[in-house]
């Protein structure tokens, strides 16, 4: 029992001793001030557009130095603090410089483990990264690595990436038209069938429009039963608000800032010095 | 002490959840889960040693001894039954991290050797395998690192109130874990590095 609380006061101090992870502001963090606003700004599009295109979140930070942990087990934090990837595809990856220790890793998660594997990402970083580094080309270096990393997921089958609109802002983007459905159809139909009859089959209606654009059995009913009642019990005017609740988001990419999807790591990828 | 523990029993068949029944329950799925992962990361790295022995051989087949022990490591850390009933035995446990510890430093014994040999270093081959056990040995120490938090939740949760006195009617048993002198040593994965300084 004692050793017991002197270990956890062991782990205690050395987490206190940590290097904090910084939080996510966006896909490119250059803590060492090397990088212009415009390389970065030129790596973020880089790396958005690619997100965009294979869904697969890629970031790269630039941090002095790691010490007193060593880069991998600093870039395993940081990975896990991120959650760089989808949930569940787990394809993500980090690029870390260490700019003082002279060291650089390239962190993969699990889903990519198979394209960019250890000895492809020890490869991008000897033979393209290291070189360029070497000459004092950090931008090169990480641009070119960069590229070398994507050019090797590129060739991974991963699932599409969900279309911005739906992923962007879930069921927020299909409101608007289930409201229109609900109103057009809804008062139409009551007049025809009567008010409960009416409001069944509206309900349906926008029920299976939900399910059909979200996909999500349950937002579809939540949907359904909003314009039963409103159907139902709606006279004149739709002034309300109509189904304010909902707040589901698909993708891990929204508006203007950047944040994980949920992808896990597992200490996968290489390290390199020059 | 015997109606004590049958009043206990009723309670807690009223209210297992609330003596932390399920809660030792995901605990325990948890270090299993953790474990096997310990063990999928040894298992990959036994499956790289024989080509990795084997490019050895190709450039320094002179090196008989190191390239002896390797294989021998390997195929003591691979006869002892790594099941996850492992885990539940604290004697077969430190025999199997012992095992994986000699393979361990038989390899970095390995790896410093090739230093020598500036034609195996340059051996695209050999480097791919290179890199591939040293993300290996890295994944061993998350994995490692993992199972050592998994162990630490559990092992609290079978001491502590009142979880303890269903894991003691249950027969949940604080689990073993690595030793921290030893994880110290091995969660660094191993480097053959001249170039840098001695910290």
């Amino acid at each position: 029992m004692i050793r017991g609380l002197f270990l956890a006061l062991l782990f205690s101090a050395a987490v206190w001793a940590q290097l904090s992870v910084p939080p996510l502001t966006a896909r490119v963090i250059d803590q060492t001030a090397t990088l212009t606003s415009e390389q970065r700004a030129e790596l973020e599009r880089k790396l958005r557009e690619f997100e965009l295109r294979k869904g697969s979140q890629i970031a790269v930070l630039m941090v002095p130095s790691t010490a007193p942990e060593t880069v991998e087990q600093y870039a395993l934090r940081v990975a896990e603090e991120w959650k760089l990837g989808r949930k569940g595809i787990d394809d993500g990856a980090l690029l870390l410089i260490a700019k003082n220790d002279r060291a650089v890793r390239i962190e993969v998660g699990y889903g990519l483990e198979g394209a960019l594997n250890d000895a492809a990402a020890s490869r991008i970083i000897r033979e393209i990264i290291v070189p360029r580094f070497r000459e004092g080309d950090f931008f090169g270096g990480i641009s070119a690595g960069v590229d070398a990393m994507m050019r090797v997921i590129q060739g991974e089958p991963l699932p599409e990436p969900k279309r911005p609109a739906i992923a962007d802002g879930g069921i927020g983007q299909v409101i608007p038209v289930l409201l229109i459905l609900a109103l057009v159809a809804g008062s139409l139909l009551r007049a025809i069938l009567g008010r409960f009859l009416g409001g069944i089959v509206t309900g349906a209606l926008v029920g299976a429009l939900a399910w059909l654009l979200v996909g999500v059995l349950a937002v579809a009913l939540i949907a359904a039963v909003i314009a039963f009642i409103f159907t139902l019990f709606g006279g004149g005017g739709y002034g309300g608000r109509y189904g304010g609740g909902f707040s589901g988001r698909g993708g891990g990419f929204s508006g203007g800032g950047f944040r994980g999807g949920g992808g896990s790591f597992g200490g996968g990828g290489a390290s390199g010095r020059w | 002490m015997r109606g004590f523990g049958l009043a206990i029993a009723a309670l807690c068949t009223l209210l297992l959840s609330g003596c932390g029944y399920n809660e030792l329950q995901r605990r325990d799925e948890q270090v299993k889960a953790a474990w096997a992962e310990v063990l999928n990361q040894y298992q990959r790295r036994a499956d790289l040693v024989p080509n990795l022995v084997n490019t050895v051989k190709g450039y320094a087949a002179q090196e008989q001894q190191v390239l002896r022990q390797v294989t021998e490591a390997r195929a003591r850390a691979g006869s002892i039954q790594a099941t996850p009933e492992l885990v539940d035995n604290p004697e077969a446990f430190a025999k199997f991290q012992a095992a994986q510890a000699e393979l361990t430093s038989a390899l970095s014994r390995l790896l410093a050797v090739a230093e020598n040999y500036p034609q195996l270093k340059s051996d695209a081959l050999f480097r791919d395998l290179q890199a591939q056990l040293e993300g290996t040995e890295n994944r061993i120490a998350v994995a490692r690192n993992r199972y050592i938090k998994a162990v630490e939740e559990y092992n609290v949760t079978v001491r502590s109130f009142p979880s303890n006195l269903t894991a003691m009617m249950f027969g949940f048993k604080p689990k073993p874990t690595f030793t921290v002198e030893n994880e110290k040593e091995l969660a660094k994965p191993p480097r053959v590095d001249f170039e840098r300084k001695a910290k």
